[in-house]
């Protein structure tokens, strides 16, 4: 008789992280369902990169891909964080927006089409400064008008993370998905030191890091919905089940007296301690995969 | 930054797939490889590091040299090595040779 | 020009609306009133400076954690109480926008600033969206952050015209040291490249403002002054209201077929893309 193979966990995940933006909107979807839109063969680059000396790419870091998730109609629009540190461009900010507006008019039309955004981003592309800017309003404009009809999902997988104004576009998803790995913040920890000083954030603590802005933090304090190991099929199982619950019949950002209360019980006289807020703010139904 | 073109009137086979393979991140850059509208091969780039003229021409005949497809290649680069640009172009290969 | 920062915001707060005292239960830095527009009342919103705030990241007229979710409070308030009005009903929300960041400290990380932020923003817009003329008078700073936090989901925006204000996504002295170039080079590009500079004139070439406006003093409003501006909100609230729900309007102006084409070929590209099973 042969003793069985135990075969550990880690020789069969297959990464999300290590995945490209293409690579990992197109894992989302059901084989054979999807396709690029205004992909790098169309060549809209961004028109203010070159004249800075700064080479564009051919789709401008952010990728869309349309088709079906878990059977349902939906659109993915990935950032890709390796170029420009995923940052929002007058081009990739559109690109987002547009897909969003198409989903709403489908949307509304009835054909419910969610949407799925992959945020690897620093936040506004300082090359395009205002443009950059105003995209992400119009971003966050898009995805409200979405979500009365169709669910709103923000991925933050990490390595980049999720920062400046894009962070306000996952406030105002639907569902939130992040792994450990993940960080969700308004301003990352370089900024702060920069602005206020290395007391206020030493951006060398890496702890301090992912206590303040990892996944399982912004989890186990009720502002992200699902945590998910590194692996591409949990990240397509966690997606779908989004897809499948929905519109939610609140979204967090409507709960404003909620908030408003839990800031204001706040003892700001030293540091929160992030543990102690978790546990605060706890949401029962805060889910780890 | 620098645009250079280059021409390769001999190399002929019809090609009927495309390709797009990398990212334009820092030491990298990005490859789309379809079929050239008219005869022979074309060559587009586009690049952040000036005066690498002749380092392009010579990666470019050595790929050239083994591959006779009448395609369009563009090149979005920032800072990548002969070794990668040949890498990326043969990895762009192998997806229309599919 | 560093103690103009929330200065002017105020004192246009006081001569729009005759009042500049936070309300009970607001904080400090949270100026919310009810106000006469034309022959309607509007509710008037600004951010001003603490140097008492319990936040210490929030002295200087940062916008965080209390004042996002008072202005989400206060603009909830107002569509709750106007739910079954006809859209010309619906009461006028402005925004008076002097706000020098965001609030960059430990505290508002830890607690979520990102989240509070969207909440103030999906305030904003949800007005927007319910049928409120949402106007936004620049009169100051309005930089990344604090202006998508307090202003940017505004139907119109009115700015002023003078070197005082500055709509950006981050400080000179920051953004030169981010992109590693000196402030001078930086200027420099903000003259080729519209959507980088500083100069609130090279803002309005990109299409996202009603209307700019000219104050002589813009700490001490004169009174034709204020009654000019007074008449921009009107207009930009009937134009509001002329319009669609939605933020169309920025991509659509004259300007924007200009400077926006990036913009365009994308929309175009995606709908005519999108269709195609």
């Amino acid at each position: 008789m042969n003793a069985p193979t135990i075969i550990p966990d880690f020789v069969n995940r297959r990464s999300f992280i290590e995945l490209d933006a293409r690579a990992r909107a197109q894992s989302l979807f059901d084989e054979g369902t999807w396709k690029e839109l205004a992909g790098p063969f169309d060549r809209i680059e961004s028109p203010w990169l070159a004249k800075q000396g700064i080479t564009p790419q051919s789709d401008d870091g952010c990728i869309v891909i349309k088709g079906k998730i878990g059977g349902s109609p939906a659109v993915a629009i990935a950032f890709e964080g390796a170029f420009q540190g995923g940052s929002v461009g007058e081009v990739s900010g559109a690109k987002m927006t547009a897909a969003l507006d198409l989903a709403t008019k489908d949307s509304r039309a009835g054909r419910p089409t969610a949407a799925v955004l992959l945020l690897e981003t620093g936040g506004v592309r300082l090359q395009e400064a205002n443009l950059g800017l105003a995209a992400v309003a119009e971003i966050i404009s898009s995805a409200l008008a979405l979500r009365q009809h169709a669910p709103v999902i923000t991925i933050v997988a990490g390595t980049v993370g999720c920062f400046g104004g894009m962070s306000l576009v996952a406030g105002v998803s639907s569902y939130t998905i992040m792994t450990r790995e993940a960080r969700l913040g308004l301003n990352g920890p370089e900024v702060i030191e920069q602005e206020s000083g290395i007391d206020e954030f030493d951006s060398s603590d890496r702890t301090l890091i992912w206590a303040i802005h990892g996944g399982e933090q912004r989890v186990g304090m009720g502002l992200a919905d699902s945590l998910v190991e590194d692996d591409a099929g949990e990240m397509t199982s966690a997606v779908c089940d989004c897809v499948r619950k929905g519109v939610p019949e609140k979204h967090r950002t409507e709960q404003v007296e909620l908030y408003r209360a839990r800031i204001a019980a706040l003892d700001t006289s030293s540091q929160i301690d992030p543990a102690t807020l978790r546990q605060q703010w706890a949401d029962p139904q805060g889910g780890v995969r | 930054m620098e645009k250079i073109e280059f021409n390769y009137p001999e190399a002929k086979r019809l090609i009927t797939k495309r390709a797009h393979v990398g990212v334009v991140g820092s030491g990298d850059m990005e490859v789309l490889l379809e079929p050239n509208s008219g005869e022979g091969a074309r060559v587009f780039i586009t690049t952040s590091v000036n005066g690498f003229g002749d380092a392009w021409k010579a990666v470019f005949n050595r790929f050239f040299s083994k591959f006779d497809g009448a395609v369009r290649i563009h090149i979005n680069d920032a800072g990548a090595t002969p070794g990668s640009v040949l890498l990326r172009l043969e990895q762009a290969v192998e997806v229309i040779e599919q | 020009m560093k103690e103009q920062i929330g200065l002017r915001g105020k004192a246009w707060f006081k001569a729009l609306t005759g009042s500049d005292t936070p309300k009970n239960g607001d904080p400090n830095s949270v100026l919310a009133t009810t106000a006469a527009v034309g022959n309607e009342s509007a509710l008037f919103l600004c951010v001003v400076p603490d140097k008492d705030s319990r936040f210490p990241c929030v002295r200087d007229g940062q916008v965080g954690l209390e004042e996002a979710f008072a202005l989400a409070s206060h603009i909830r308030a107002a569509i709750a109480e106007d739910h079954d009005k006809p859209r010309e009903a619906k009461r006028p929300i402005i925004a008076i926008v002097d706000v020098k960041s965001q609030a960059y400290g430990r505290r508002e990380e830890t607690a979520g600033i990102f989240f509070a932020a969207a909440t103030s923003a999906d305030a904003y817009a949800s007005a927007r969206m319910a049928g409120h003329p949402v106007i936004s008078l620049v009169a100051g700073h309005a930089f990344s952050g604090g202006f998508l936090t307090h202003g940017y989901q505004a139907n119109r925006i009115l700015a002023f015209d003078d070197d005082g204000i500055v709509i950006h996504a981050m400080h000179k002295e920051a953004a030169a040291r981010i992109t590693r170039r000196s402030v001078a080079e930086l200027e420099k590009l903000g003259h080729e490249i519209a959507p980088m500079s500083y100069d609130v004139r090279d803002y309005a070439k990109l299409g996202l403002l009603f209307k700019l406006l000219h104050a002589d003093d813009p700490q001490h409003p004169a009174s034709n002054e204020v009654a000019e501006v007074r008449k921009a909100i009107r207009e930009a609230i009937a134009d509001a209201r002329r319009g669609k729900l939605d933020l169309s309007n920025r991509w659509e102006s004259d300007a924007a077929k200009e400077t926006r084409k990036g913009t365009l070929a994308v929309r175009a590209a995606l709908e005519a893309q999108w269709f195609n099973e």
